[in-house]
């Protein structure tokens, strides 16, 4: 069963994925231009103002999503086809008096000063525009809401089951999503806190997993809505690890601050040489989560748009076939590669958190 | 190095998501589902629990019986064993009595007998002195017809019965 719908998913995904690719470099207004394989999976893994669904004789279809700007002059919303799929800080959007440029997906108050240009560049050729807070809903906070509301769906359904069972046996969906819930509990939550507090910590990690897990599957379907790389960007994985973080320095106990500070058994020449060690391990741990998590997904992603670009790097249709069938292999260990990064990042901060409410015994 | 500077929108919404996440699931998810897995896994370990006990007051009850069973097998051998032993008593008993009554019977017989053989002898004498007394009252009578022959007897009977 799985082995066929991995089947159908991964033609989809090539089909479409493929469309994409050939339809893209035609969306840019410069036809003549060399195919980029860095910018255009670069494109791919970064967030955007609308969700580029495919192009249709040059023309960009895409999904516009909602723009709020935290201005000078107070909150601005307005849609994102306003730009008319504009990205070199073209098009001029004129709300209430305040101009905005979109370049390179980041919104900048429009540059009067040059003419026709609106966009300055300082000396080190970074843009010199001044930015408004940018609280867009992006593609892929737009994908974040979307993954929300399916795990909404899945686990309020998989509750409502249990009422339906006599003895509080799985029944439909639960026999599907329970064994998921009861790995976290006895692989997890079990071994790395501890019997007497893992029920504190169950809910945090139990949505932990299945918020990465189902936001790193969206992000390996190819075609709207899903696609965006949230889990592979940078924000996502810092907010997750800087929960963790939180939490573990919240609910630390004495122990686990004596064994950063002044760790017991050792001599003293050795404890002041470990406490600053251990004391960075304190955000060095959260931080290699954050990393983990971002590197792995968008290295894949990387990997697959780098596979299929051979095809336009070598311009020629006879290398299709190889270039496809490592796509496809290297698509089949990501499906496996995002359910364990799910699982390690999960682990590593039940680990982290176990670690710091340790009682420890001497 | 666009790649690895956070957004803030981005984080805004992923703390605010994540947040919102975290309560609905919590509160309609996790803790029914927690909740009836729980309740389940403790409904099994009682159940087992329920089953060990079970099984050890088989146990016991096991051995009660075989407990029993040997008390019973000690009365009975018991029982028997006296059972045994008033037989024998019963029977030697019953020997004894007999044996008792034969000697009294043999006893009274032999005394009956001495008795009656006394009595006989007595009856015997009683009727060797008549028959006697006749006989010398006939002999008498007869001889003293003659004086001679009176004399003459007399002397004889004299002579014959010696006077001791």
């Amino acid at each position: 069963m799985l082995l066929r719908f991995s089947g159908i998913f991964t033609l989809i995904f090539f089909t479409l994925f493929s469309a994409n690719i050939f339809a893209n470099p035609a969306g840019n207004s410069d036809d003549n231009k060399e195919f980029d394989v860095n910018e255009m999976i670069m494109h791919h893994i970064k967030d955007a103002h609308e969700f580029h669904i495919m192009d249709i004789d040059g023309h960009a279809v895409s999904f516009p999503l909602p723009i709020i700007l935290w201005t000078d002059n107070g909150l601005v919303t307005f849609l994102s086809s306003k730009f008319n799929h504009d990205d070199s800080g073209k098009v001029v959007v004129d709300i209430n008096g305040q101009f905005f440029v979109k370049y390179h997906e980041k919104i900048f108050y429009a540059d009067n000063a040059n003419g026709d240009k609106y966009i300055s560049y300082d000396e080190t050729g970074n843009v010199a525009n001044k930015k408004p807070l940018d609280l867009s809903i992006t593609k892929m906070v737009f994908s974040m809401f979307l993954s929300m509301l399916l795990l909404v769906l899945i686990f309020v359904a998989t509750a409502k089951t249990y009422s339906k069972s006599r003895k509080g046996e799985p029944t439909g969906l639960g026999k599907f999503t329970e064994p998921l819930i009861l790995f976290i509990k006895d692989e997890v939550a079990l071994p790395m806190i501890g019997e007497k507090h893992y029920q504190r910590y169950m809910p945090f990690l139990l949505t932990l997993f299945f918020f990465i897990w189902i936001n790193n599957v969206m992000g390996l379907i190819p075609f709207f809505p899903f696609s965006a790389n949230l889990s592979g960007n940078i924000a996502f994985t810092f907010v997750l690890a800087a929960i963790t973080f939180i939490i573990t320095t919240v609910v630390a106990n004495k122990d686990y601050w004596k064994h950063i500070f002044w760790m017991p058994g050792i001599p003293v020449p050795m404890k002041l040489f470990l406490a600053p060690i251990e004391f960075l391990g304190i955000f060095i741990k959260p931080i290699s989560l954050m990393i983990r998590l971002f590197a792995n997904i968008s290295a894949g992603h990387i990997i697959i748009l780098s596979l299929i670009s051979l095809i336009f790097i070598f311009k020629s249709i006879w290398l299709a076939p190889a270039s496809l069938f490592f796509s496809v292999f290297i698509s089949l260990i990501e499906v496996l590669v995002v359910a364990i990064q799910a699982y390690i990042f999960t682990m590593l901060s039940a680990l982290y958190i176990g670690s710091a409410i340790e009682e420890h015994e001497h | 190095m666009d790649l690895v500077t956070p957004d803030i929108g981005l984080i805004f919404w992923t703390t605010v998501s994540f947040g919102i996440l975290y309560f609905i699931l919590a509160k309609f998810a996790w803790k029914p589902i927690l909740g009836a897995v729980n309740e389940r896994e403790q409904s099994i370990k009682d159940a087992l629990s329920a089953a060990e006990k079970a099984k050890d007051e088989m146990e016991n009850l096991k051995s009660d019986n075989e407990k029993i069973l040997n008390e019973a097998k000690l009365q009975r051998e018991l029982l028997l064993k006296e059972a045994r032993e008033i037989k024998s008593k019963i029977i030697s008993d019953a020997e004894n009595e007999a044996t008792e009554k034969a000697n009294k019977l043999i006893e009274s017989a032999k005394t009956a007998i001495e008795n009656e053989k006394s009595a006989a002898m007595k009856e015997l004498k009683h009727t060797v002195v008549d028959l006697s007394l006749n006989i010398a009252e006939k002999l008498l009578s007869k001889e003293l017809e003659n004086k001679e022959k009176q004399l003459e007897n007399i002397q004889e009977i004299l002579d014959k019965t010696k006077l001791n």
